[in-house]
């Protein structure tokens, strides 16, 4: 199962990274997004696979009767997601509002921080 | 040493700190009369050394300290013996007087608390500099020597020469630090100690390690810096930027000799080699012919009295590497009788500059009736500049001749440079102590007048003071010059010289000398201009070179700028996106860490079938040429990746999956139909395929790795600790909610937060534009309408 | 998108989504659930709301400015942690008390605090998100 989902998840990261070199804003976003996921799965199959046993203890039992799903790996991913969401937000409305300032989306033509031509610093003291 | 005066003498070195801090509160309360408080303390300090004199006259050493990183077996310890405590003495003795001098110097300038502050800042780093014994501790207060100089240069900072002046010194010195710094690791590594005291114990053991060439080097370069040795001197005249109580306390009695007071204390185990008695006369002697012929050229009298500072610690480092005896008890005598002088002759050089308003020796003459006070310290400080009898100054000339004239070639070298230097120091000494006092009444900016009080007590008393060691000859010499030359030379001297002249070589030169001297101070205006002239056709200099470095490094830094930032996110994107494939693919294959090829275990129909579903979403955002295809299919693979979650085991996941998905793809909805952009790919197609290798080269790699990991067999420790104490310890029957809430609890408050800021970025991206003019009444009403 | 069966519906839809996440929220340490999904329940849920009814409406539903409801989470979480404190336990040490309310037996812990906390950050921000973003949408 897991050397198919290695697969799986090269599949995601080549996908994410072909958009990530894209000028475009707008398919760097999507790439972002598609990047958070295949991070989260990295980290599900490198914590092993198990079917259809949530890690979840019943009622009368102090512990999980036989082998149940890697919890730590779902820990970790849980809050990721969250917090990837609200990044990708962040990146979207800044493209948005940059989009309104410059009127581009065009990686090439944003050169506010950094403009072509920029002047020397002073050399005095 | 007792161990309740240990804790004495710590207290001291850390006293003119605290004075520093006192400083500017006293002052807002005192006025310039704060200055009278404040030498209290060194003055305090100088009768805590005084205590330390006659044990070290006896042969005695005083050490002390206190563990500072144990780990690193770092100590903050001190050491004292004879040469410590001489410039102990000298730096807290004339630091008190230039204390009580500033308070006049500067009366009512706006900055003067700020001043005192820095200058006993200074005094603490000095002091902590000559007594230290660890290498770090020496190298900390070195380099804070540094920064106090560099603070008290630019103190008047609203001027670009004195910035200038300021950041040359300290790129010099501090550069030099570095350099000592090394050398300082070097010979712990050579010698396996990282102390002065345990370095001296050591004996011949560093002067035959084979790095000790290295190390000779690299602590030259921290002890030429700080001494001003050509060709680093310029930035020591540029010093004199500084008002004058500083330049008279660290450009010419204390800071600059922190380099000769290094050499002097490797001199025992790191000289008598054909290295370091072949370098050190050079550059001394170079140092000394050409700080007195620059300062021939100058008319200013802090410049003049700046340029024969070099000359002096070009002597000093000339005799310190000469390799006699004699030698080393000429450089003694010297260097205290330097302090003493040159002190003087700043600070009168001060009072001039403060009652006339002038300091050029042109326009000065005949104000010697109007200030006699000053007019006599001048003259006995000049008197010992140029080595006349009954003064201190005498001593050490005679000491120096008798020292370099031993008869073999480079001693009569170097007894013709020591004359040549000296006798132009001699016509330049006179020429600050003489020349402005006689003559004929010049005009001055200011009706000249004796100064307060505070203005001649400095120079009388360090003046006075060079008469009276001479004339007590026998007891300055058991308590001071003594000890000091046994410290140097590494094993007990005894210094005799006496005011009362011995016929012989040394009086025979000292005539020379003196009839040179008097030659020269005749005919100061034509050698002058003669020198003018040769450095006008020389044109160049270190100082210019200063300027031309400066430029160079912030234009190279402006094209490596230019190179690695060239403000283009593909290539950014691209460079990091080829070194992450080399990151992954190098050591895989170079440590033969390939996995093996896998079994393909089966899957279920279904899980086939949302495995494809994933696949084909992923293909369609990448080649969708309208909006709303890039949206659902960014969906179609956030969903699948959801369902994957959902079939293995991760409700909680899969759950989360499905509403942020469900979100991601309404607010790009919103934010989409709002940018009317086409998603639709524009690069070339060669672009594309180079694109598409970096990135699939990356995937696989990124594959391969997790192939890798999870071949590897499992560590269940963490998984089976969460299952088995979830219940029991956390009272929680979801394990996966109890890891976030519970045991690792402060991991997710970190994530909340992250959350929180993330949402208050946006709120202020949106808040930006509410703030544009037209905008923000029609944006107010709403945000007041919403909260109300 | 403002048709008149979504509007209609709408604030029904979104009453019983926020319902649902709260009982997510409160069922999350046993079962499956918590406050990050919770959250992000009734975050969506207020976003509907927005899109259906207009962003105005949607502040004068919940009263408080989002991100005061996000920040009010994040103390109300920090300060779960420092009960712990009192009992001379580390920072975050989970407490648990059971109080006996009309004869039914109620656990009450710093950890379900904790959660709540959680619940109101994801919440407060992502629908501080939504209505920035829909906001815009009107503007």
């Amino acid at each position: 199962m897991e050397p198919i989902f290695a697969v799986t998840v090269a599949v995601f990261f080549a996908t994410s990274i072909y958009l990530l070199l894209s000028k475009h804003i707008i398919r760097i976003l999507l790439g972002v997004a598609i990047f958070g996921n295949a991070v989260n799965l990295t980290i599900f199959t490198a914590g092993r696979l198990m079917r259809e046993v949530p890690p979840i203890i019943p009622v009368d039992l102090d512990m999980p009767a036989g082998a149940t799903a890697n919890p730590l790996p779902q820990a970790l991913i849980l809050t990721a997601i969250v917090i990837s969401f609200s990044f990708f937000a962040f990146l979207l409305v800044l493209a948005f509002r940059s989009y309104q300032e410059l009127g581009t989306d065009d990686t090439d033509g944003m050169r506010v921080a950094e403009p072509e031509g920029e002047e020397l610093p002073p050399l005095g003291y | 040493m007792a161990a309740d005066s240990q804790w004495l003498t710590f207290l001291v070195l850390f006293l003119p700190f605290f004075a520093a801090a006192a400083a500017p509160l006293l002052t807002r309360s005192f006025g310039h009369k704060a200055a009278w408080i404040l030498a209290v303390f060194p003055a305090f300090i100088f009768l805590h050394f005084i205590g330390f004199a006659a044990p070290v006259a006896n042969g005695e050493t005083i050490s002390g300290g206190y563990s500072w990183i144990e780990s690193l077996d770092v100590d903050f310890s001190w050491y004292l013996d004879g040469l410590s405590l001489t410039f102990a003495l000298l730096i807290s003795g004339i630091g008190t007087l230039i204390v009580l001098y500033s308070g006049g110097y500067l009366k009512g300038h706006a900055q003067q608390g700020r001043f005192f502050s820095f200058i006993l800042m200074f005094m603490g780093a000095m002091q902590g500099l000559v007594v230290a014994d660890s290498f770090l501790t020496l190298f900390v207060f070195w380099e804070l020597t540094s920064i106090a100089s560099f603070l008290l240069i630019g103190f008047d900072h609203s001027r670009e020469a004195a910035r200038r002046a300021a950041l040359q010194a300290l790129i010099v010195t501090g550069a030099g630090g570095l350099s000592l710094l090394a050398g300082l690791l070097v010979i712990a590594q050579a010698t396996g100690v990282n102390s002065l005291s345990a370095l001296l114990a050591e004996g011949e053991g560093l002067r035959e390690a084979p790095l000790y060439f290295a190390a000779l080097l690299l602590v030259l370069g921290g002890a030429f810096t700080k001494s001003a040795q050509f060709p680093f001197h310029f930035w020591l005249p540029n010093a004199m930027e500084a008002p004058t109580p500083v330049s008279a306390y660290l450009h010419s009695a204390t800071m600059v000799k922190a380099g000769v007071y290094l050499l002097m204390r490797l001199n025992p185990v790191m000289g008598e080699t054909f290295a370091w008695e072949t370098i050190l006369p050079l550059f001394g002697g170079t140092t000394l012919i050409v700080g007195t012929l620059l300062g021939l050229r100058q008319t200013d009298l802090k410049l003049m009295l700046a340029y024969t500072t070099v000359a002096s610690l070009g002597l000093l480092v000339m005799l310190t590497g000469f390799g006699s005896h004699l030698a080393v008890e000429a450089a003694v005598l010297y260097l205290v009788a330097h302090s003493l002088f040159k002190g003087a002759l700043f600070m009168v050089a001060g009072c001039i500059d403060h009652e006339t308003g002038t300091r050029d020796l042109t326009r000065l003459g005949g104000i010697g009736r109007a200030m006699p006070i000053t007019f006599a310290a001048a003259l006995l400080a000049a008197f010992s500049m140029g080595g006349l009898p009954p003064f201190f100054g005498f001593l050490a000339k005679e000491e120096i001749y008798a020292g370099l004239a031993t008869g073999s070639f480079w001693g009569v070298l170097l007894t013709l440079v020591a004359i040549i230097g000296n006798g132009l120091m001699f016509a330049i000494g006179f020429a600050v102590g003489l020349k402005p006092f006689i003559g004929a009444a010049s005009d001055t900016p200011k009706h000249p007048h004796e100064g307060p009080i505070l203005l001649w007590l400095g120079p009388v008393i360090l003046a006075t003071t060079g008469l009276l060691a001479a004339l007590f000859s026998s007891l300055s010499h058991h308590f001071v010059s003594s000890p000091m030359a046994s410290a140097v030379v590494g094993e007990p001297v005894e210094i005799s010289i006496s005011i009362v002249p011995h016929v012989g070589l040394p009086l025979l030169l000292s005539l020379v000398t003196i009839a040179l001297g008097i030659f020269v101070y005749l005919t100061l205006e034509r050698g002058r201009a003669s020198m003018a002239t040769v450095l006008a056709a020389i044109g160049w200099g270190p100082d210019r070179g200063f300027d031309q470095f400066v430029r160079g490094v912030i234009r190279i830094s402006a094209v490596v700028t230019g190179i690695v930032q060239n403000g283009r996110l593909d290539i950014y994107m691209t460079v990091t996106f080829i070194i992450l494939a080399a990151a992954l693919f190098v050591p895989m294959i170079g440590f033969g860490e390939l996995p093996s090829v896998p079994a393909i275990a089966a899957l279920s129909f279904h899980e086939w079938a949302i495995l494809v579903i994933a696949f084909i979403g992923l293909g369609a955002v990448v080649y969708a040429r309208d909006r709303l295809t890039a949206i659902v299919s960014l969906g179609i693979q956030g969903f699948a990746v959801a369902l994957l979650f959902m079939l293995f085991g991760a409700a909680d996941l899969s759950f989360t999956q499905f509403m942020v998905e469900t979100l991601s793809v309404v607010i790009l909805a919103l934010v989409m139909t709002r940018l009317r952009l086409s998603p639709a790919d524009h690069r070339p197609t060669g672009q594309k395929l180079l694109d598409f290798s970096i990135a699939s080269v990356c995937g696989a790699g990124l594959g391969l790795l997790l192939m890798r990991v999870v071949e590897v067999p499992f560590d269940p420790t963490l998984s089976t600790f969460f299952a088995e104490n979830s219940r029991v310890i956390a009272h929680g029957r979801n394990i996966v909610n109890v890891i976030i809430v519970d045991f690792r609890g402060l991991d997710t408050l970190g994530e909340i937060a992250v959350v929180m800021i993330a949402g208050l970025a946006i709120l202020a991206l949106v808040r930006v534009r509410a703030g544009k003019p037209g905008n923000a009444t029609k944006t107010k009403t709403v945000e007041t309408g919403g909260e109300a | 998108m403002s048709t008149l069966i979504f509007r209609t519906t709408a604030p029904y839809l979104a009453s019983l989504m926020v319902l649902f996440s709260l009982f997510v929220l409160l069922r999350g340490h046993n079962e499956p659930g918590g406050g990050f999904i919770g959250g992000l329940i009734a975050a969506s849920a207020l976003a509907i709301y927005g899109i259906a009814c207009g962003v105005p409406s949607v502040r004068r539903a919940i009263y408080f400015h989002p991100m005061a409801i996000s920040g009010s989470g994040l103390f109300l979480a920090a300060l779960s942690g420092l009960v712990s404190l009192f009992v001379e336990q580390p920072f975050l040490t989970g407490q648990w008390i059971t109080l006996n309310v009309l004869g039914v037996p109620l656990d009450l812990s710093t950890v379900l605090f904790f959660d709540i906390g959680v619940y109101l950050v994801v919440v407060g921000s992502i629908t501080s998100i939504a209505l920035g973003l829909e906001e815009r949408e009107h503007a």
